[in-house]
């Protein structure tokens, strides 16, 4: 069931008219009918082309020599005599024309270490092989082996002392307000890895150009991140370098950067070779090397009074990056500006820092460090509401967030708050207050010896829509929509479709502007010699960002043509086309009025708007196994504006069911700084008999900066899942559980007072190995 | 990488048998545990597989005088549907259920889950503590091995390399009740954390239980049997006072490991809590 708000409602105790009827006319929502996924029949009939679909006559297949040590010297590469290498190409570093760097943020991670050089992780790619047949590639694979000598290793984030970034935020004056405080409350919250599970494991395909350059195929969300990557270590120009997308089967973040080391990788080969070059990963070798969600280690003390006033908060936040840098700083950086919650409190300070560990390299991951500080934020609140005896619900009526409030970087909240709605919402549409009634009574009356339990919880969150401060000004992207000269309209950006709908709200945006129907608009391929460089297709940013450019772009197109004929677009636009020509409008991120953030202090509006989400859910909990059941989860989300309700709700219980996951089963344990669950057999993630009963609830407070209001959807529901379920499983058991995931060993540790098992995320030392 | 090693099929028991004594054959019956395995990623693939999915001789569910018989080949599927199995062993219609989703309980097979030999293979308690025999074949003739004999160590079975698994045969001790628990990490497809079958004789109620059978899956090397709770339980009532002791003894006697999986410390207290409420519910207190 969907149910909107309408815009600019004000708060409402029991909002119990939300719903938008379909036919209102909103900008960008179609007038008649939902367009279906522009994309998904083809998908439906499995006709749609993945990477591994594509066959290119001749194409060599390529695999990766990984290091199976967390910390050591690459001494050697052994090629052994006893195979015929004539048979196989193997790059080597040696064999890079340009820099031996991932191009990122900090140019640390090499594409293939080189001889001499530091391995710092488990399976880090060394060395590459592409042979003609698998079987020929199995054989040479065997006959490689490289000599390494070990060094000591670190994986405790907290004994690390290699910091990849540290920033502090923070407003008014902590001593004060721990000395007003009546009440003061400490936690430690722990969250371990989480896999991006995309259907579609990675994978690239590189075809040489007789000029040197080269072509990608392949899966990925950020186009020219490859490109940036291919042209400073392939030494290419612009033109030289060719980005093609390939039908995606999911990203979840986890093809934001890595895309760029695989695409290396197979080009590195392909030119070697002269020939196409398939880079097709296997779950086992994806899970083993690409990146994962952040663990991170989350402090709090929070001071209150005995009415519930909030009046200091003291966060701090260390995040384990992996062995390299990555997109470290920016998760880090959002994770710490989420941290306190979305909150009102006049004495706040939050600092963060990102450590290096022998682990491999963690990365973007839906939410990018959000889920991991609000989680914290969410329990640390539901802990605080027990001891101050207060509903959890109160006292988050008392605390969120409304419009003039200032954020901990001196961020005034002058529009677009949500935080009220949402909550008022979900609590509603879940009866929380009578389930809470009820479990607590039955709390009351159990037996020591029930077998199990119910419980009810809940959680609010926030998320900045876009890039982190001024990130959009730096990415500075354009987008355009063409009038081509055969009377086409089509819509040319570099985002990507992986499964979330751009392909379908795009058109639906430009044909909204146009006068057009959304099927008569069409959508340029994601190919870095035809699409402009709008950005990257992450940070929730599509719909409000680049939908925002291609809405201004078809405004400024249809004023253009309709000066010349004179005559409404839809009646004209073809025969412009037929007279005149083509005509293609750019249109290039322009800052939004009056945000503004200072990189150097951290200070200012740290994103355009924030999106807003609220979730309860209730589970049952077998008491004897401590083996939870999500029976339903209700989750409110304000995105600025809807542009499609089915994609929308598509993202809520995706987002939902994945937060889900991460609160409950999804772990991953390592030993040596290997990760243990490396195959679908032991990284578990929710079936569809696991997945509860989901109602999103779609909620529209506009942001004025951008054209149709939207704000952006994919990543908020997974902000708010994990610490609702949480909650919910003690209100179920009376125990906290404050490391993720909540797995049943955890709980019964808990219920039964046994020792608390290993934090998350931390790897064990092989026993054979002596401790560094 | 996909491996293809040579395959044949053969049409009839006796010519399995011809090829099984020629040469060494993996058998392969539904495939879902021998697929995963030859990758090629992890050992060597077999040289020749023996595909035995069409010798209808090991198929069939029947009662035969005092046993329930159940062809090497019979799927979870056809366990759960089985009119006798529900009628005489409801408890490996339970099991059945929950293995795997639909599709491996289309394909898998309880020949396959015992050769398989995994200690977490969930019939195997079952088997076990039901005083299961496993009629084993080979052109040499056909022999009966004791589920309780039958996997002497880590994965291995008492199986020789030209031998087939051809039945499983279920004694029907009248005044028997069994019941199976599993606790896995998600509610399908999930390997068990820990897997327990319980059996004993006795009437009715709070009689004092005879013949226990307590068998564990996960919590060793090899499914075993719990001999020193067995012992607490023979000739106990289901009381609070049983229940307590036997839980305690059964958290002693076990030895689990850490592992992907989960923790020894969770397994030996979910196997203790969970023996503990079967039997509080077999005594209705
Ligand atoms: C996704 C998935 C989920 C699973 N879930 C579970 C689960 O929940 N619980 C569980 O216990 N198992 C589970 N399994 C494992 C597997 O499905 C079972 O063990 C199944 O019973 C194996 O039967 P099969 O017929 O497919 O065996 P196969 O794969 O055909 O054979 C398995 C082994 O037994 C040998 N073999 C088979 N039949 C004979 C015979 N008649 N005589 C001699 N040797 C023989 C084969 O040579 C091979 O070594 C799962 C597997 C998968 C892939």
């Amino acid at each position: 069931m969907t149910r909107t708000l309408p815009p600019n409602s004000q708060p409402t105790a029991a909002p119990d008219a939300l719903i938008i009827p379909l036919e209102t006319r909103v900008p960008g929502r179609a007038t008649t009918s939902l367009p279906l996924r522009r994309e998904g029949p083809a998908k439906l009939t499995g006709v749609a082309k993945y990477a591994d679909d594509l066959v290119f006559p001749g194409a060599w297949y390529g695999a990766t020599i990984r290091s199976t040590e967390p910390h050591a010297t690459l001494v050697g590469v052994d090629l052994a005599e006893a195979f015929d290498w004539s048979q196989v190409v193997v790059v080597t570093a040696a064999d890079i024309p340009g820099d031996n760097v991932v191009s990122l943020i900090r140019d640390d991670q090499p594409i293939l270490v080189p001889i001499g050089g530091e391995i710092r992780h488990q399976a880090e790619a060394l060395c590459l092989v592409a042979s003609a047949d698998r079987e020929t590639l199995r054989a040479a694979k065997r006959h490689l082996s490289v000599r390494t000598e070990r060094l000591p290793a670190v994986f405790d984030p907290l004994e690390s002392t290699e910091e990849f970034s540290h920033l502090e935020v923070g407003q008014g004056d902590l001593d004060v307000g721990f000395a007003e405080a009546e009440l003061v409350i400490e936690g430690t919250y722990r969250v371990g890895h989480q896999e991006q599970l995309y259907i579609e494991n990675q994978a690239m395909i590189a075809l040489p150009h007789p000029d040197g350059g080269v072509t990608v195929h392949g899966s990925c969300q950020c186009p020219y991140y490859i490109h940036r990557a291919l042209k400073r270590s392939l030494q290419l120009t612009d033109e030289q370098a060719v980005v093609v997308q390939a039908e995606t089967g999911g990203g979840f973040g986890g093809k934001e950067e890595y895309p760029s080391m695989i695409a290396l990788h197979a080009a590195l080969l392909a030119r070697k070779l002269g020939k196409p070059v398939r880079m097709i990963y296997e779950r086992h070798e994806d899970l083993s090397a690409t990146t994962k969600r952040h663990p991170a280690v989350v402090t709090h003390r929070t001071g209150v009074m005995r009415d519930g006033r909030l009046v200091a908060q003291e966060i701090d936040v260390v995040m384990d990056g992996g062995a390299y840098c990555t997109l470290t700083p920016v998760v880090l950086s959002r994770g710490v500006l989420h941290a306190g919650g979305p909150y009102r409190c006049p004495n706040v300070r939050i600092r963060g820092r990102a450590m290096a560990t022998n682990t491999p390299p963690n990365g973007a991951f839906r939410g990018f460090g959000a889920p991991q500080t609000e989680f914290a934020a969410e329990t640390q609140v539901n802990r605080i509401a027990e001891a101050l005896g207060m509903s959890p619900l109160e006292l988050r009526r008392l605390w969120a967030y409304r419009e003039g409030d200032t954020t901990p970087t001196g961020q005034v909240l002058r529009e677009s708050v949500a935080a009220p709605e949402v909550l008022e919402a979900a609590a509603e549409a879940s009866d929380f207050v009578r389930h809470t009634e009820q479990t607590g009574r039955a709390r009351a009356a159990r037996a020591s010896d029930a077998r199990s339990a119910s419980g009810i919880g809940l959680a609010m969150g926030w998320h900045g829509a876009g890039f982190t401060g001024s990130g959009e000004v730096h990415i500075a992207g354009v987008a355009s929509v063409e009038l081509t000269d055969m009377g086409v309209v089509r819509v040319l950006t570099a985002q990507t479709e992986m499964g979330q709908g751009t392909k379908t709200i795009f058109p639906q945006l430009v044909a909204e502007e146009l006068g057009l129907e959304p099927e008569e608009v069409e959508v340029a391929p994601q190919d870095t010699s035809i699409v402009p460089d709008s950005g990257p297709t992450v940070a929730s940013r599509t719909a409000m960002v680049v939908g925002g450019l291609i809405i201004k772009a078809a405004r400024r197109l249809r004023a253009q043509v309709e000066a010349v004929t004179d005559r409404p677009f839809p009646d004209s636009y073809q025969l412009f086309a037929r007279d005149h020509g083509g005509m293609r409008v750019d249109e290039r991120f322009e800052p939004y009025p009056n945000v503004q953030f200072d990189d150097a202090t951290y200070t200012g509006d740290a994103y355009p708007a924030f999106g807003w989400a609220c979730a309860v859910a209730r589970v049952d909990v077998d008491l004897d196994t401590g083996e939870v059941i999500v029976r339903d989860v209700v989750s409110a989300d304000d995105a600025g504006r809807i542009i499609h309700p089915v994609l929308a709700e598509g993202q809520v219980e995706g987002g939902t069911l994945q937060a889900i996951g991460y609160a409950t089963i999804e772990e991953i344990k390592l030993v040596d700084g290997r990760y243990l669950n490396d195959r679908l057999a032991t990284y578990l993630i929710p079936t569809s008999l696991d997945a509860p009963r989901i109602e999103a609830i779609l909620v529209e407070k506009p942001f004025s900066g951008a054209p149709h209001g939207a704000k952006g959807i994919g990543e908020l529901p997974m902000d708010v899942g994990a610490p609702a379920v949480v909650a919910a499983i003690h209100d179920a058991t009376g125990v906290w559980i404050h490391d993720l995931p909540a797995t049943p060993e955890r709980i019964l540790a808990a219920l039964t007072g046994a020792p608390t098992p290993a934090a998350p995320g931390v790897s064990v030392r092989a026993p054979d190995r002596g401790g560094a | 990488m996909p491996v293809e090693p040579h395959v044949t099929s053969p049409r009839t028991l006796s010519e399995a048998y011809a090829l099984l004594a020629q040469q060494p054959h993996r058998p392969v019956a539904g495939g879902t545990d021998l697929l995963v395995q030859i990758t090629g990623e992890l050992g060597d693939p077999p040289d020749r597989v023996l595909d035995i999915w069409h010798l209808d001789e090991l198929r069939g569910i029947a009662v035969d005088g005092d046993a329930l018989v159940l062809g090497a080949l019979t799927t979870y599927t056809e366990m759960r549907r089985s009119p006798l199995v529900a009628e005489f062993l409801p408890a490996l219609s339970e099991a059945a259920a929950t293995i795997g989703a639909a599709q491996i309980q289309n394909r898998g097979t309880i020949g396959g889950n015992a050769a398989n030999a995994s200690p977490a293979g969930d019939t195997l308690p079952l088997l076990i503590a039901c005083d299961a025999e496993l009629v084993l074949g080979s052109e040499r003739g056909e022999r009966s091995v004791t589920a309780g004999e039958f996997w002497p160590e880590y994965r291995r079975t008492a199986l020789a390399a030209d031998e087939l698994l051809l039945r499983i045969r279920f004694p029907m001790v009248g005044d028997r009740q069994v019941r199976f628990r599993k606790v896995g990490t998600r509610r399908a497809q999930a390997i068990s954390k820990v897997v327990m079958a319980l059996a004993w004789r006795g009437d009715d109620g709070t009689a004092p239980w005879r013949d226990v059978r307590l068998a564990l899956g996960s919590v060793a090397a090899t499914p075993i049997r719990a001999g020193a709770t067995e012992a607490v339980l023979d000739g106990a009532s289901p009381d609070q006072s049983t229940a307590d002791r036997a839980a305690s003894t059964l958290a002693g006697e076990l030895n689990p490991i850490d592992d992907v999986r989960s923790s020894a410390d969770y397994r030996r207290a979910v196997a203790a809590r969970v023996l503990h409420r079967l039997i509080r519910e077999a005594g209705g207190w």
